[in-house]
């Protein structure tokens, strides 16, 4: 997983609450392969005819190239489809600053190396009214080793992250490898659930003559 | 003293193996429950970095999210889910996991499979990576939904990194009138609480109307709890899951069986436990509800009308409209006599057994209306095949109905059944998100019945007036 330490880019505000994952990846668009790149905000993104919409904030030319999304509150809700995740990383954002998140879109942010910031309150007014008013005409700068927001229109902005998200994001650490450091404890719990509660043990269909 | 503690502290305090150094905790899982949107990622990416799947034995795959639903199906019935369903197969046969691939007679949605096979057990942990994992704490298992990222880590290591939830218990208390079912409670629920109100908690559903329900209701009010964005939600077993549960093909038999019940009738929030937050909800004057824009919290009984933008901030106004607009409603309409477009009964919300037969007894005698298109999908091929033997599938077909093939169909179009444009769709699921059946289709989410009632008027009724002839 690619660190995140620092990141200077311009911010997209996009200032709806309960952006769902339906409408940042359509399951109907995914396609095997990850070709992730296309799928984001497709249907917000085109016209009924097919061809862009001009309007729609992503394909304004002053944040095709954005690396922040701003937006409000339960940010990513619905499906846990970590394709939604992925295309903004096709995409080139890799911090999305919300008022909050759905839980399971978090986790997959913090999976793939997006940082998740939650800013709620005047501290989101504040950044949202500045991240409109820079019009994508100037960067915004993340910085997760001092937990800052800074950009034009203002002092910089605190934000708060749990530590282990923190301590994740910044070292780009391997969760599968991390875990499997821990492989006797597993081996350990399954040994004495095994004579505990042997049914979580064994999942076997009764029906099956050849394995019992 | 021992602290109180309750239902999901006893099963998540069990399956604790380890604190990790980063305040994360991992947790056992019993049962993981692939299906062919995701898993063939997994598969790939736990393949590059060369690990094996630690447990292929507590592991099963099922085929459902992209598989056509069309009688006759092959992999190329719907061509964009073929390379899903083939990843699915190879994957699943290089690590050695059980397949309920097409034409497996017990095929189905993932969670409508593993419940009725037995696999799901209380007190026992679920993985699937699906936002709706949770169905199955209607029979007192605790499961989590997760991303590609965590289902290839439960791969590799049988246990998930996860931070403890708060607590929340909602108390459903009164009783349900006729043709008041668990969905309805659910959207209820999901009105008051918000699309957002259960974020960070685990949910326990408790009180009379949760003790009368069958375990297939219990499974549908367990299903939506991740549209109030609850991290899971869950019911406590009681005689009513064990008497579902005994003799399905893969739970324990025997001497094993009678220690396990044992074990289960322990699984019950402590008298004096205390939950981070407390809901009670009376359900007795419910009525069948409706969603009229496009979240699931923006629902009214059926009685009711389109509400008027809310009084409140610009920006729920705005959301509020953008709703309307999409779904092509003013505000004050009322819900009932909307003319219907389209049906669909189906998904992991609404497709077990009894949801049929809810359907059913409307249908009897009667015929979809001129101009709708209506779909059944039973859950699982099991579904399909009770339901044939029960003869459910003539009333449905003489009716008009199209009679599917099992899979998650019109839930979200992953396997090209979706609506056109501008078309009003009355549907059995559980996400009426813009765009989710199809570009442009306005869905309204209803129970069985419900979705029967306004196949065969062609409009958006209330059920109980035409079973009571008043229609």
């Amino acid at each position: 997983m690619q660190p995140f330490t620092t990141l200077t880019g311009i911010a997209a505000p996009m200032l709806q609450d309960d952006i769902n994952t339906d409408q940042i990846a359509p399951v109907q668009a995914t396609r095997l392969g990850r070709d992730d790149r296309g799928l984001l905000f497709q249907r917000a993104r085109r016209r009924a005819d097919g061809s862009d919409d001009p309007d729609f904030v992503l394909n304004r030319p002053h944040f095709q190239a954005a690396s922040i999304l701003v937006s409000g509150h339960n940010f990513g809700c619905g499906s846990s489809r970590e394709g939604a995740v992925w295309t903004m990383i096709a995409n080139g954002i890799r911090c999305i600053v919300a008022r909050s998140f759905a839980d399971i879109y978090r986790e997959n942010c913090l999976q793939n190396g997006l940082l998740p910031i939650e800013l709620d309150g005047e501290a989101a007014d504040g950044f949202c009214a500045r991240v409109v008013a820079a019009d994508g005409a100037a960067p915004f700068t993340v910085d997760l080793v001092e937990q800052r927001i800074g950009g034009p229109g203002g002092p910089d902005i605190p934000f708060t992250i749990a530590p282990a998200d923190r301590v994740r994001l910044l070292e780009g650490l391997d969760d599968i490898g991390l875990t499997l450091k821990q492989s006797g404890d597993i081996a350990a719990w399954e040994a004495r659930m095994a004579r505990e509660m042997p049914w979580l043990q064994t999942a076997h269909d009764a029906r099956d003559t050849t394995s019992s | 003293m021992v602290r109180p503690r309750t239902l999901f502290d006893k099963i998540w305090d069990a399956h604790r193996v380890a604190r990790r150094p980063d305040g994360r905790e991992l947790i056992y899982i019993d049962r993981h429950v692939l299906h062919e949107l995701h898993a063939p990622h997994a598969f790939e990416r736990l393949e590059e970095a060369g690990r094996p799947v630690r447990r292929p034995d507590l592991t099963v795959s099922v085929q459902d999210h992209r598989i056509s639903t069309l009688p006759g199906r092959d992999d190329l019935s719907n061509p964009d889910g073929a390379p899903f369903l083939r990843a699915m197969r190879e994957g699943s046969r290089r690590h050695g996991i059980r397949l309920f691939d097409l034409g497996d007679p017990e095929q189905g949605i993932c969670h409508v499979v593993a419940p009725e096979l037995g696999m799901v057990l209380p007190g026992a942990t679920h993985a699937v990576p699906d936002s709706h994992a949770p169905t199955v704490g209607g029979l007192g298992a605790l499961a989590f939904g997760c991303g590609t990222s965590e289902l290839e880590h439960i791969l590799a290591t049988q246990v998930m990194a996860l931070k403890q939830p708060k607590s929340m218990r909602i108390r459903l208390e009164g009783g349900l009138g006729p043709c008041v079912t668990a969905k309805d409670v659910a959207l209820r629920i999901i009105a008051e609480l918000g699309v957002a109100g259960g974020r960070g908690h685990a949910v326990e559903y408790a009180g009379a109307v949760v003790r009368a329900m069958t375990i297939e209701s219990r499974m549908t009010l367990c299903n939506l709890t991740v549209e109030m964005g609850a991290r899971t939600g869950l019911i406590a077993p009681d005689d009513t899951a064990f008497a579902w549960l005994q003799g399905r093909p893969y739970a324990p038999r025997g001497a094993l069986w009678d220690r396990a019940v044992g074990a289960w009738r322990r699984l019950t929030s402590d008298d004096d436990a205390v939950f981070d937050r407390e809901v009670a909800i009376d359900c007795s004057s419910l009525e069948p509800q409706v969603t009229w824009g496009t979240d699931p919290s923006q629902v009214v009984g059926i009685s009711g009308r389109v509400p008027e933008p809310w009084p409140g901030d610009a920006a729920r106004q705005a959301s509020v409209q953008r709703a309307l607009d999409y779904m092509g409603l003013a505000p004050g309409t009322p819900l009932s006599g909307l003319p219907v477009d389209r049906v669909f009964i189906g998904s992991c919300t609404n497709s077990r057994l009894p949801d049929l037969e809810e359907a059913a007894a409307v249908l009897r005698g009667r015929r979809v209306a001129p101009g709708v298109t209506a779909l059944v999908v039973p859950g699982s091929t099991t579904v399909k095949r009770q339901a044939e033997a029960a003869g459910l599938d003539r009333v449905f077909r003489d009716a008009g109905f199209f009679w599917g093939e099992s899979g998650c169909s019109m839930c979200a179009g992953g396997n090209g059944d979706r609506g056109r444009p501008g078309e009003r769709c009355v549907s059995t699921t559980n996400r009426n998100f813009e765009g989710r059946q199809g570009r442009g289709v306005r869905t309204h989410l209803v129970s069985p019945s419900m979705a029967a009632a306004a196949a065969v008027t062609g409009r958006i009724v209330d059920v109980r007036q035409l079973l009571d002839g008043g229609l």
